[in-house]
């Protein structure tokens, strides 16, 4: 009981913040000078239609590498955790998924990484992006694994594009050092005609190589959680 | 409409840490979580939304020359979009310790865990 007490105390006080901070927000009239500058200058500099993309793989790129990292070390460790689980395997195969089901996710598979490709190459056009991509094509392997429960993936196909992607990705990098102002600077490449699918210089390649990296873990830890990868 | 997103927000905040700190079961901490994680995403939204601005893609609706004036702040919706990542892996790493949690002593119920105790 006295547990109880302390539990809704606590939140009594945390409310006591929060509402102070809705009590006293006021809707901002203008964009912030950092935010103005990045709507202002933005599609000149980097050629993306999509800001939210400019702000994620160029002006804060860094922040992006970093990001990738932890979902990368987020996969690793649940790898660690859950091991490769050959010793644990399910005994005997699990039921099969009636006929109609298994057709129909033979037909939809192929769509479902489509568009999932699809969401991350025109990451810099419209809404999406290599993260958004990635999750949508580990959602399809989810899918395959709920209606064929005998299907494995190929781990090794899996790790090395996963690690070809992330060595690319600093490859790119670099390459921004090199050839423009900066490491992860996207005019490396010419910022083509704005508002084309090759454009806005190496953004499209960053988001590729993020939306491969991310699918592929992803559907690496959705096999793992199912107990026997 | 921002101020309504960020109440929500907070509430979910509420809801989920009341959940994460009254419920024994592990996995049912770990949804708690995820709802306050969402709670925090939404907050963020919030803070850059604008009345009557649109979503920050320039197309053929929103002139480059008009941008400023016409659409909402991009950076924290780029900064959800790295939290909406970081919470995938936070969850995914919960998920992995509660199986082998699971694993070592057969039971999810927090109170059976009592070797940090003091």
């Amino acid at each position: 009981m006295a547990k109880r007490l302390l539990i809704i105390l606590t939140l009594f006080l945390l409310a006591l913040m929060f509402w102070d901070v809705v009590a006293s927000y006021s809707e901002k009239q203008q964009l912030a000078p950092v935010a103005a500058h990045y709507v202002g200058q933005g599609p000149d500099e980097l050629g993306a239609p999509n800001l939210v993309t400019a702000v994620v793989v160029a002006y804060r790129g860094l922040d992006t590498l970093g990001e990738v990292t932890v979902l990368f070390l987020a996969a690793l460790a649940v790898g660690l955790l859950l091991g490769t689980g050959a010793s644990e395997r399910n005994t005997g195969p699990a039921n099969p998924a009636s006929e109609i089901v298994e057709t129909a996710v033979e037909y939809l598979f192929p769509i479902a990484l489509l568009f999932g490709v699809y969401i991350f190459i025109n990451g810099h056009l419209s809404p999406g992006g290599g993260f958004q991509g990635g999750a949508v094509i580990a959602s399809a392997s989810l899918l395959l694994f709920l209606a064929l429960p005998g299907v494995r993936l190929r781990h090794a196909l899996l790790s090395a594009i996963e690690s070809l992607s992330g060595f690319s990705y600093v490859l790119v990098g670099l390459l921004g050092l090199v050839l423009a102002g900066g490491f992860l600077d996207n005019r490396a490449l010419p910022l083509g005609d704005y508002g084309a699918l090759f454009s806005a210089g190496t953004i499209p390649i960053i988001y590729t190589l993020i939306g491969l990296k991310v699918g592929a873990e992803l559907s690496v830890v959705v096999e793992r959680f199912r107990g026997n990868a | 409409m921002a101020m309504i997103a960020m109440a929500t927000g907070f509430v979910l905040i509420l809801i989920g840490l009341f959940g994460a700190l009254s419920n024994r079961n592990i996995l049912r901490m770990i949804v708690a979580f995820a709802v306050a994680n969402t709670g925090v995403n939404l907050v963020l939204v919030a803070v850059g939304y604008m009345d009557g601005r649109t979503a920050p893609i320039l197309n053929e609706a929103v002139p480059v020359a008009e941008a400023t004036t016409r659409i909402i702040d991009p950076v924290p919706q780029a900064l959800v979009l790295t939290a909406i990542v970081i919470g995938v892996g936070v969850t995914a790493l919960m998920l992995a310790y509660a199986y082998k949690l699971f694993k070592t002593k057969g039971t999810l119920d927090i109170s059976q865990y009592t070797d940090l105790k003091w």
